[in-house]
């Protein structure tokens, strides 16, 4: 139901008219000498990143210097404007993850299409995409506006990570325990571990 | 009239015009910072130069102040893409923003801003030309601004600038009634019985030196005078003719780069001569307090002349700092309300305040 | 000086008049009058009659051509719309124009003419003070004529243009 807030009858000095605006002119003559300046001046002064901001995505890599993107390819599926493109590579075999398989030879995500909405950050198994509190992206040229893997490596930097499931699961097969079933303790479902918050250098 | 007459006449022309521009661009800075102040804000205070921003503490102090800003404000206007839509009227549309400055450039010639002795102690007023129906001359002229805005409005030939040119014509007109009516009493009052008629300016500023200013016992006049003002010169809590939330900008919503710049320095230049004037009728002029002249403090001679000229610079600027104090205060008026103050309150009140101040002159200068 | 500068402003208010009448867009013709009412005005400054001239401009450019614009714009008259004079009219200003040359031919053959400017009494439009005291002492009554026959046909307008609320 609506409410209807009734309007207070004027004043005579109210209807005067003149006595207010002297009123509004104080107001306004105090904020102006005595008023605090509530902008920030933006390049020097930057805005606190509230926990959870969803900026620029970003790829990670895990406190070994592992790059955790396996380029499965979800986010390249789920993403609604496009944005992502992957190319899928190869693991080499003498590497300490060949077990992992695969990795992304090119991560190219376009800016200019992509809308922030945080679905590959969410649909990724490997908590590899990460939209972290880099707000800022500006280029000259169109080609500019697409990061590529360096680049997204470098924004995203290194998460910590508290599984370090490639190394439980080669430990594991190394066991002869398959995909990690055998040693329950250590692939627990994930909902039970608490979330992570970023954690970030910059 | 000899050439080299003609030749100093337009020189002092220029110079004072020059002047003028110079406090249009400065005004438009107060304005951005008087607005940032009081809205929390900084304002400009990023554009620098080479040299002297780079003077410790002071170039710095200068930057933060924004004083280099009019420089890059007007480079903007004159290289910015100047675009003319295919569907306006194109001798009006160009001819528009002229006539909006050059009213405003061409009223101050008949406003005084100080006085000097020269070497004989004769008192030497300066104004470009001292008329003897001065104030008659800056209302015909200022009145003739409207037609810039009014040609813009029916030239962009799109709606809302249609809009806003049928407002600033009929807000005009009706406010340059309780303007005119206003400063008879000022009038009335200088020219006492057995003078010589007079609407000079300068003879206003005489009239009110070593005596009360015109504001302070007249204060109903110079009230309706200070309303009627805003209104002539468009501005808020009167820009009908602009208001940016209903009309996009209103007369000036088809221009662009170095046109809407004159538009913007006109309104600027309106605002300055409103703002002089006031201090001429009202705020006592040149003289520095009420009771007191210059020549009262002892000051005389060239001395004189620059205080004066200060002294009527520094009114000016309080004036137009509560112009944009105002602006930045008060919420616009709907147009219907706009018509009703101007009708049925301005003018019946500024009839009145004529009748009550014609008793009072009339028993004030019977001995 | 004078001289060549009447011929400017003369021609310029001639001119100017011309226009008035024969331009096709309202807006133009409008603006002509300014013109007009420009030149009208040099001229009077030219004859030392500022306060004439000045009262031209405030009244004429400044506030009626301004009206008439107000109402060219409402109307949104459109170029096209010629129409057709009609003989009476060209009758009428045929006649118009006769008795507007007797004039000047009558004026121009008396004698008064040829007075020199010394002779000539003061104008009364010249100063401000002489302006006002003709006009409250010689000229009272037209001036109050005038204003009543304004005041008239501004109550007509009103009574003409209200609608009247009818009981039905």
């Amino acid at each position: 139901m609506a409410i209807v807030v009734k309007r207070k009858p004027l004043t005579f000095l109210e209807k005067l008219y003149i006595p207010e605006i002297v009123r509004g002119l104080t107001v306004t003559f105090r904020r102006m000498f005595f008023g605090e300046t509530v902008t920030l001046e933006y390049p020097e002064q930057r805005p606190p990143i509230p926990a959870g901001y969803r900026g620029v995505p970003t790829l990670v890599r895990d406190p070994e210097g592992r790059e955790k993107c396996v380029s499965c390819q979800l986010c390249e599926f789920v993403c609604p404007p496009k944005a992502i493109r992957i190319t899928p590579g190869e693991i080499p075999e003498d590497s300490d993850y060949a077990h992992v398989e695969k990795a992304p030879k090119e991560f190219d995500i376009d800016m200019l299409r992509c809308i922030y909405c945080g679905m590959c950050q969410e649909v990724c198994p490997e908590e590899a995409i990460w939209l972290q509190n880099q707000y800022s992206m500006s280029g000259y040229t169109r080609a500019e506006m697409v990061n590529n893997k360096a680049k997204l490596y470098e924004l995203g930097g290194t998460l910590p990570d508290d599984h370090f499931k490639w190394n439980k699961k080669k430990e594991a097969a190394k066991n002869g325990g398959g995909h990690g079933h055998a040693m329950p303790p250590a692939d627990m479902p994930r909902s039970e571990n608490p979330e992570v918050p970023p954690v970030f250098p910059k | 009239m000899e050439l080299t007459d003609i030749a100093i006449k337009s020189i002092y022309a220029i110079v004072v015009v020059s002047v003028l521009m110079g406090f249009c661009s400065y005004a438009v800075l107060a304005e951005r910072k008087i607005s940032s102040w009081i809205q929390g804000r900084v304002g400009p205070n990023r554009t620098t130069l080479p040299i002297i921003g780079s003077i410790p503490y002071v170039g710095r102090f200068l930057t933060r102040l924004g004083v280099f800003q009019p420089a890059a404000d007007g480079l903007k206007f004159l290289f910015k893409e100047d675009v003319t839509p295919a569907h306006v009227n194109k001798l009006y549309f160009t001819l528009a923003p002229v006539l909006s400055l050059v009213p405003a450039l061409t009223t101050v010639v008949v406003v005084p801003f100080g006085y000097f002795e020269n070497a004989a102690g004769e008192v030497v007023n300066l104004v470009l030309a001292d008329l003897n129906v001065a104030i008659l001359f800056l209302f015909a002229i200022s009145s003739l601004g409207v037609y810039g805005v009014v040609l813009a409005g029916w030239a962009s030939n799109s709606k809302y600038p249609f809009l806003g040119g049928i407002r600033a014509s009929a807000q005009m007109i009706s406010y340059e009634l309780a303007m005119g009516i206003s400063v008879l009493p000022v009038f009335m009052w200088l020219n006492a019985p057995g003078t010589d008629g007079t609407l000079s300016l300068v003879d206003v500023v005489n009239a009110q030196g070593g005596a009360l200013w015109n504001a302070m016992w007249m204060p109903g006049s110079f009230l309706i005078f200070v309303v009627c003002i805003f209104a002539e010169t468009n501005r808020l809590p009167f820009d009908m003719a602009e208001s940016e939330t209903e009309l996009v900008s209103g007369f000036h919503t088809e221009y662009s780069s170095f046109k809407f710049g004159l538009f913007f320095v006109g309104e600027y230049a309106h605002m300055l001569v409103g703002s002089a004037v006031v201090a001429v009728l009202f705020l006592g002029g040149w003289h520095p307090l009420p009771f007191m002249t210059w020549a009262d403090f002892g000051v005389h001679g060239w001395l004189a002349g620059v205080l004066s000229v200060g002294t009527m610079i520094g009114k000016l600027c309080g004036f137009m700092f509560f112009f944009m104090w105002i602006r930045w205060t008060l919420p616009r008026f709907r147009y219907d309300q706009v018509m009703r103050i101007g009708w049925q309150m301005l003018l019946p009140l500024s009839i009145a305040n004529l009748i009550v101040y014609t008793f009072v002159i009339y028993f004030l200068e019977r001995p | 000086m004078t001289d060549l500068f009447f011929y400017l402003f003369a021609t310029l208010t001639l001119g100017c008049a011309f226009g008035v009448v024969f331009s096709k867009n309202p807006v133009n013709a409008a603006m002509f009058l300014i013109m007009t009412f420009l030149g009208m005005a040099s001229l009077f400054v030219l004859l030392e009659a500022y306060f004439l001239a000045v009262i031209q401009i405030l009244v004429y450019a400044g506030a009626v051509v301004v009206l008439f614009l107000f109402i060219i714009m409402l109307l949104d008259v459109k170029e096209e719309n010629k129409h057709r004079v009609k003989p009476l009219t060209w009758v009428a200003s045929l006649i118009g124009f006769a008795l507007l040359i007797l004039g000047v031919v009558a004026i121009t053959s008396s004698d008064n003419i040829k007075a020199t400017s010394e002779s000539l009494p003061e104008a009364a439009g010249a100063s401000l003070k002489n302006f006002g005291y003709e006009l409250f002492t010689t000229y009272q009554l037209p001036m109050q004529v005038t204003g009543f026959l304004l005041l008239i046909a501004m109550i007509g307008v009103i009574v003409l243009s209200k609608k009247v609320k009818t009981d039905s």
